[in-house]
């Protein structure tokens, strides 16, 4: 590819790969006014004051629009397979015992909790997953993604990134309203149909939120609820990663039952690190960690199933509270205890 | 021993990344090295030292930093391989976004985070676009749609580079960069004779030679007006 797209010239560049546009702006190439030339031509004869001052390495440039060009292409395939599946294979605690499983399948579509003190060695599980670990890491975990390990290039690449995560110290930071926050992220995505790909995302993240926000609400301004359901709609809905990581989500201002929903929905693996007993029951599996490796795997039993009944029930009442709270109303709980 | 350079804003977390990401090379009983080179003041020198490791700084005070750096590498691999490093690293703030440290053949680091603004990337040119390896830092305060507009402004700029996502604060990731930046058959003995990858601009008007007074009268050398149009 790197001979001939010299032999291009700029406007069959820009035509053939309409994001090349970009790419030049970004790069401060002059090229208005000059699509009629290839781009070696059109290097030859560029002003070299100009080649200084935007600080253009011509042969570098014409390298890094190869790459850029297969890797835009490599975002395009959008018929990647939608059910996917992880498999964790042992390594050892942090004293070198080895750990006492076989091997940890999981599927599109289902929630795991990962549970365990402080310091345990979660984050070091979440970091063997996100990289494809082969047993090359400092717990001799392999990972393997869809029954296989991945190639290096395969672990590096940016546009297959594994895992997605969510948190709840994680805030919008630019500034911009709903609306352009989200054709931004559809843009960057190269999604067809935008329009309707934003409509679809802001619907659904309204009905997480406790409070409804418009599209044109700056994204800074949202609160606490509102943008984790923002988030959570943005990421099941526009992210190419199969893994959602989600750690702790506060239970202020937003329906986590319909969050988790709406990620399974979209064929996502959910993991979630967590103490709240109703995030992690509602998970399929609880992985507990201690001292660096996995010490068990409990499946959630029939009674703690009976028991996330009741603890939904009880959370049902508390964002009806708040919910009469924020709307000026008398507290009262009445109804609510007849449902309990 | 393999040298590697670090550049990146001030304040993007090079000193974090790398503190963290040299914990991982002692565990594997490698003797690392870090020369810090910043413009005023510095006292990250104090953080390296901590991790009981043979550290330098080199401040360029009134003398342009990049141009201070490259001035002198070539003494500092020399002290590198005099302590018998197997790593050496240098460490550098990119203070004008144009000049970049990074030479030929050497392995080059740029560290950036997430909350810079997602211009950042474009204005930040040779020291971002011409870097092996990107790391981008303060990940875990963003919302995902934000890193993944920001990695693509990144890749965009630089699409050759592996881009990796490390937190400073809890270490994610920074084993794996360990893994990634060094390469034990690589011996750097002198840099005598290589090159930078960039031309650093030339400068050199009376305010480099420490005129302070303004007004055309007292400028001479390579001085260039702002456009202004009619006024």
């Amino acid at each position: 590819m790197d001979k001939y797209i010299k032999e291009y010239t700029i406007s069959q560049l820009l035509t053939e790969y309409p994001f090349v546009k970009d790419f030049l702006e970004d790069h401060l190439i002059p090229y208005r006014g000059k699509e009629h030339l290839t781009l070696d031509s059109f290097f030859k004869y560029l002003d070299p004051e100009i080649i200084e001052e935007n600080a253009i390495n011509p042969e570098l440039f014409t390298k890094s629009l190869v790459e850029y060009i297969d890797l835009m292409k490599q975002y395009f395939v959008s018929d990647k397979p939608k059910q996917n599946s992880i498999t964790i294979y042992p390594g050892t605690h942090k004293n070198g015992r080895e750990e006492a499983f076989d091997s940890i399948h999981i599927n599109s579509g289902e929630i795991i909790a990962i549970v365990g003190p402080t310091g345990s060695g979660k984050s070091r599980l979440l970091a063997d997953i996100e990289w494809a670990a082969n047993n090359d890491t400092p717990t001799g975990r392999t990972i393997h993604i869809n029954g296989r390990s991945l190639e290096p290039h395969e672990r590096f690449s940016s546009s297959n990134k594994l895992v997605a995560q969510l948190s709840q110290n994680m805030n919008f930071v630019m500034d911009m309203t709903v609306e352009e926050f989200l054709d931004l992220h559809a843009t960057s995505r190269l999604v067809k149909d935008k329009e309707k790909v934003i409509q679809t995302i802001f619907d659904k993240a309204n009905t997480l939120a406790g409070e409804a926000f418009t599209k044109d609400t700056p994204i800074t301004e949202l609160s606490g609820g509102q943008s984790r359901a923002l988030m959570i709609a943005d990421t099941a809905i526009l992210s190419t990663s199969p893994i959602i990581l989600i750690d702790e989500i506060e239970n202020a201002g937003i329906d986590r039952k319909l969050a988790l929903d709406l990620l399974v929905s979209e064929d996502k693996i959910v993991l979630m690190s967590t103490h709240d007993p109703i995030l992690a029951l509602m998970g399929d599996k609880r992985i507990v960690i201690n001292n660096g490796g996995i010490e068990k795997i409990i499946d959630s039993s029939q009674e703690e199933r009976q028991i996330l009944g009741k603890l939904e029930a009880l959370d049902r009442t508390l964002m009806n509270l708040r919910q009469q709270l924020r709307y000026g109303n008398k507290i009262t709980l009445k109804e609510e205890s007849n449902n309990a | 021993m393999d040298l590697i350079t670090v550049s990146g804003p001030p304040s993007s977390g090079k000193t974090s990344i790398l503190l963290r990401t040299i914990e991982h090379f002692k565990k594997r009983g490698l003797s690392v090295g870090v020369v810090k080179f910043d413009c005023l003041f510095t006292d990250d020198d104090l953080y390296f030292e901590k991790l009981d490791i043979p550290v330098k700084k080199g401040l360029s005070g009134s003398l342009c930093p990049d141009h201070y750096f490259v001035s002198n590498i070539e003494e500092v691999v020399e002290w590198g391989n005099n302590k018998n490093l197997d790593i050496l690293i240098t460490e550098s703030a990119g203070l004008c976004n144009r000049c970049s440290p990074y030479i030929k053949e050497i392995k080059a680091v740029c560290v950036i985070d997430n909350l810079s603004g997602i211009n950042t990337p474009k204005k930040i040119g040779p020291m971002l676009k011409s870097a092996d390896i990107v790391v981008i830092t303060k990940g875990d305060i963003v919302s995902q749609a934000e890193r993944e507009v920001f990695t693509m402004k990144v890749q965009s700029v630089n699409p050759k580079a592996i881009i990796m996502h490390v937190n400073g604060l809890s270490g994610q990731g920074a084993y794996e960069l360990s893994t990634l930046i060094y390469d034990k058959e690589k011996h750097v003995a002198t840099l005598e004779g290589e090159q930078l990858r960039y031309p650093m601009p030339s400068a050199l008007c009376s305010y480099c030679l420490g005129e302070t007074r303004i007004g055309k009268k007292h400028q001479v050398g390579n001085v260039r007006k702002i456009k202004l149009g009619d006024s």
